[in-house]
């Protein structure tokens, strides 16, 4: 076999050294009946197989490259400078596990302190651990410590409806073994002035937590201040779902007042990969870090002096504190963790910036030209966005899509498929990558569908 | 020497990548919405390099060198998953592209679905648990959701030995389960008569880790399972030590309901230095209906001469979802790959020579450790890392001291039940010489544990640093480069 390295001697030898006759010897424990199955498994390959194999499947895809795509929603499609995945590639990075041994643990261990440091400073918050698996489960863990932060004793969970549908039900299936716990939200309206004030209506004494989105799952940039005055108002945590991206242009979470701030990283040098591995980003005020779930890393010195990092605040975890911890999250996204660090590090303040800028105004550029054409126009004409807007179509969403897959583009996220009564509204994500020409092709291919 | 932070190396008005500048006309940003300012830092490319390059050269890996972490699997991880994962036809896919147009990877998923089934001997997979944790959240949820179906809503207790790990009890409370942990026997199983008395019409279940966490094949597994069956509970299988039954025995084939599997352990996909995992769980048909979704299903059967339509399902009463989209797809490529480079026999055989290895390093270790449990083991083992003769050494102190032979230290202080634990698991990718050479530290350290303690509870001595102060960590908090104001 091509990764165990015995010899047929050593074998012999070792088993020797065991005290038994034959390998089958050692599984003696195992209930006959069902020992050693014969497994229907295809025959195995070699590695040059396995490559051919994999590349046969993945051509059944069409993808990004091939696609111009105006697709957005949760994941984005940015340019990832080469030196992230060099670098990630390092076995040393990635062949290692949890940093449990600080002394041969630095390097990891720096970095997601430089990651924590990253964080907290896009997001203008106090904290930031070591990220969780994605931003919908992140927003869960803020639910998860609202709750535990409260003892249980607020059973309200507030959930604007123009957050991520996975996010909101992500949220509820974690909730969903919490006594009494109540998510709410689902039942307001989506459209932004209404949508909000119902959310805001429903703050009292009994809400442990109110999660908005900022731009919300519509693209839009709100003014969440005086939501947030009225939460706090009533005692309650208010959780800002972010786009990291945006936060080179918009005003941070922090700036709000926000208590917990959670976001998908994935715009930070990941790759789409089809939804995954992403990476949860977690920062909060300093006041919540011993409610904290997660990984952290704090800076401290060895027998020397020296300076050095280490997990920290381990007794709030489940190895410690089994079944009386708030959370049951053990490995983190650690080389996704990493690959944001690198990112934003080879992107630096001006290139970072300049991202969010190019997103802005080509994102910009789309909305006017695509609402331009007879029959489209813009749902919320009046509302601020960044790089994400929602396009009202004459004709459902569906009818309109194959036409541009057929010349070459994926169209946006159909919002009738999360809001039933969304119909004939698309939303579209521009980023970097796309031109002034993609734009435009993507506009004159609209007008097409509009006058068959 | 001390690597500086990325911020104390930034440099005002260092540039590292740029950008085209916009095409497009301006359009400015409504003014109370600027940002005033984001103190990220300023490095070239060659500067971000380096940095990373210094940091990586920190870390102990599987590429560096053994690392017998116990109950982590850190089997060798093959460089073809990286190349796979990356063809660009994988990865620069949207989750939400046309699903005409991703039929790759829904193929790629549900052949792993299909796969998995066939190696676990469970009826339905679903691949979207993210990690370990999240896959037995998952189980413990389901367990949950059947016992409210079936109208039985008293059903509010979970049994967990007292060897499982601690996501095991952390994970049963945050489903809202009462958790009554059960002893071991002195052979290390699950304590029928203490299990037998827990037997009653509050079982939701158990959850169990077979083999468990010594290392050691639950030899009543079968009788175990009955007891929870015949009371109306559920069995939960902790798939984190699945490496030593590849092959040997399928858990559903033994009756487990739900079970978690970590591709990261056993299926070879990179741990990353500390994630992404990916934990996809399996159940049994009654439990089908229960699962996560979104699971990828074939639509319209294929024939001859093309490939079937796959498209993707949420089960009937599914718990809900996990994530957002689909779960940790790249680590779906990685796994499948492992999966088909070796095929049936190729299975067996990881599971064979992971146990042969376990065994031999225990019969060679015990010369100089106590080993509590004397027993054939599994795929890992443990022994106590201390001495009634040498007090004043603590596992802690030949872990440490392990580093300076060159080695990682295995899992310290785990299981519980095991008097200053070393837990010890080599993997089948280990050769004969590298576990001769561990035996050998290992019997250096015992001899200096009796002739110069000090060298052990000083120890490390050739590690980039030395023992840290941790304490002063979690007393002085300081979480990133510059301390936030209050």
């Amino acid at each position: 076999m091509m990764f165990t390295p015995h010899t047929p001697q050593e074998i012999e030898e070792m088993l020797k050294v065991i005290g038994v006759d034959k390998i089958e010897d050692l599984f003696e424990n195992v209930p006959e009946k069902h020992r050693f199955p014969e497994l229907d498994l295809p025959e195995p390959l070699t590695e040059m197989e396995a490559a051919d194999e994999l590349d046969y499947i993945s051509s059944g895809n069409a993808s990004t490259d091939e696609f111009i795509s105006f697709l957005g929603a949760g994941a984005y499609n940015h340019y990832i400078p080469a030196a992230v995945d060099m670098l990630l590639r390092r076995g040393e990075f990635y062949t290692a596990y949890t940093p449990y041994q600080p002394e041969v643990s630095q390097g990891t261990l720096q970095a997601i302190f430089e990651f924590q440091t990253l964080m907290t400073e896009l997001t203008g918050m106090d904290v930031s651990n070591a990220s969780h698996y994605d931003g919908a489960t992140a927003a869960a863990e803020a639910a998860n410590l609202a709750y535990h932060f409260f003892r249980g004793k607020r059973k309200n969970i507030l959930v604007s409806r123009a957050v991520h549908p996975q996010y909101r039900e992500t949220i509820r299936t974690y909730m969903q073994g919490l006594e009494n716990v109540v998510v709410l939200g689902d039942e307001d309206q989506a459209d932004m002035s209404t949508g909000l004030q119902q959310l805001t209506g429903k703050i009292d004494n009994n809400t442990a937590l109110v999660v908005v989105q900022y731009p919300d799952f519509f693209g839009r940039v709100i003014d969440y201040t005086n939501l947030i005055k009225i939460a706090h108002t009533q005692g309650a945590l208010v959780c800002m779902i972010f786009n990291p991206t945006a936060l080179g242009l918009i005003k941070p979470p922090g700036d709000y007042d926000a208590d917990i701030a959670v976001g998908d990283g994935q715009p930070l040098g990941i790759p789409l990969s089809f939804g995954g591995p992403y990476l949860g980003i977690f920062t909060c005020k300093k006041k919540y870090v011993r409610k904290l779930a997660g990984r952290l890393v704090g800076e401290t010195v060895d027998e020397e002096g020296q300076r050095a990092y280490v997990l920290t605040l381990t007794a709030r975890e489940q190895h410690i504190r089994r079944e009386k911890s708030t959370s049951n999250i053990c490995t983190n996204q650690g080389l996704m963790a990493l690959a944001a660090t690198i990112y934003l590090s080879l992107l630096g303040k001006d290139g970072f910036q300049q991202v969010a800028n190019l997103c802005y105004q080509k994102a910009h550029y789309a909305a006017d030209q695509l609402s331009n054409i007879d029959g489209f126009e813009l749902a919320f004409p009046e509302t601020p966005f960044f790089h994400e807007f929602v396009l009202r179509t004459p004709k459902p969403v569906n009818e309109i899509s194959d036409h541009l897959i057929n010349h070459g583009i994926f169209p946006g996220y159909d919002l009738s498929e999360a809001y039933p009564e969304m119909n004939n509204h698309m939303l579209i994500a521009v980023t970097e990558t796309l031109s002034r020409e993609d734009i435009e092709f993507f506009a004159a291919t609209l007008e097409e569908v509009a006058n068959d | 020497m001390i690597e500086p932070t990325i911020y104390e190396l930034s440099q005002p008005g260092r540039i590292g990548v740029t950008f085209p500048e916009a095409d497009v006309p301006r359009t400015s940003l409504p003014r109370e919405f600027i940002r005033s300012d984001i103190a990220l830092p300023e490095l070239s490319e060659l500067d971000v390099i380096r940095h990373f390059t210094h940091l990586s050269k920190l870390n102990y890996s599987i590429d560096g060198g053994f690392y017998p972490l116990g109950s982590c699997t850190m089997k060798y991880n093959p460089k073809i998953n990286e190349e796979v994962a990356r063809l660009p036809s994988f990865a620069h896919t949207h989750p939400l592209q046309p699903i005409a147009s991703v039929q790759g990877n829904l193929h790629l998923m549900y052949e792993l679905q299909e796969r998995l089934k066939e190696i676990s001997g469970f009826h339905s997979i679903s691949l979207t648990p993210a990690a370990g944790a999240q896959g037995e959240l998952v189980g413990a949820l389901i367990i949950k959701k059947y016992h409210q179906e079936n109208q039985d809503p008293d059903r509010v207790k979970i049994l967990i030995p007292d060897s499982a790990h601690g996501t095991n009890p952390a994970t049963s409370s945050m489903s809202g389960f009462k958790v009554v942990p059960l002893p071991s026997d002195v052979r290390g199983n699950v304590d029928l008569e203490a299990l037998k008395s827990e037997c009653d019409e509050t079982l939701a279940g158990l959850m169990l880790t077979n083999p468990n966490t010594l290392g050691l094949f639950d030899e009543h597994v079968e009788t175990v399972i009955e007891l929870v069956h015949e009371a109306g509970g559920l069995v939960y299988g902790d798939g984190a030590n699945l490496n030593a039954l590849l092959g040997v025995l399928r858990p559903g084939d033994v009756g487990f309901d739900v079970m978690h599997f970590n591709l990261h352990k056993t299926f070879s996909t990179p741990h990353g230095g500390g994630g992404p995992g990916s934990g996809p769980v399996g159940v049994s048909e009654n439990l089908a209906e229960f699962l996560p979704g979104p699971i990828v299903k074939i639509f319209v059967e294929g024939d001859e001469e093309t490939l079937p339509f796959f498209g993707f399902y949420t089960p009937k009463y599914s718990i809900g979802r996990m994530k957002a989209f689909y779960g940790h797809f790249a680590m779906h490529i990685r796994a499948f790959t492992y999966i088909a480079m070796h095929g049936p026999q190729g299975m067996r055989e990881i599971a064979e020579r992971a146990v042969l290895n376990a065994n031999y390093l225990m019969t060679r270790v015990k010369e100089d450790y106590v080993l509590p449990y004397d027993r054939t083991c599994m795929h890992e083992f443990v022994v106590e890392g201390a001495w009634k003769e040498k007090p004043g050494i603590h596992a802690l102190d030949v872990s440490k001291r392990l580093m300076d032979y060159g080695f990682h230290p295995p899992t310290n202080y785990f299981p519980l039940i095991v008097h200053e634990a070393l837990m010890i698991e080599p993997t089948e990718t280990e050769s004969k010489q590298t576990l001769d050479k561990f035996v050998s530290a290992m019997k250096g350290i015992a001899i200096e544990a009796a002739e110069d303690p000090e060298l052990l509870q000083k120890a490390p001595h050739s590690t980039p640093i030395r023992r840290c102060d941790e304490v002063k960590a979690a007393r002085d908090l300081v979480l990133c480069c510059w301390i936030p104001e209050d």
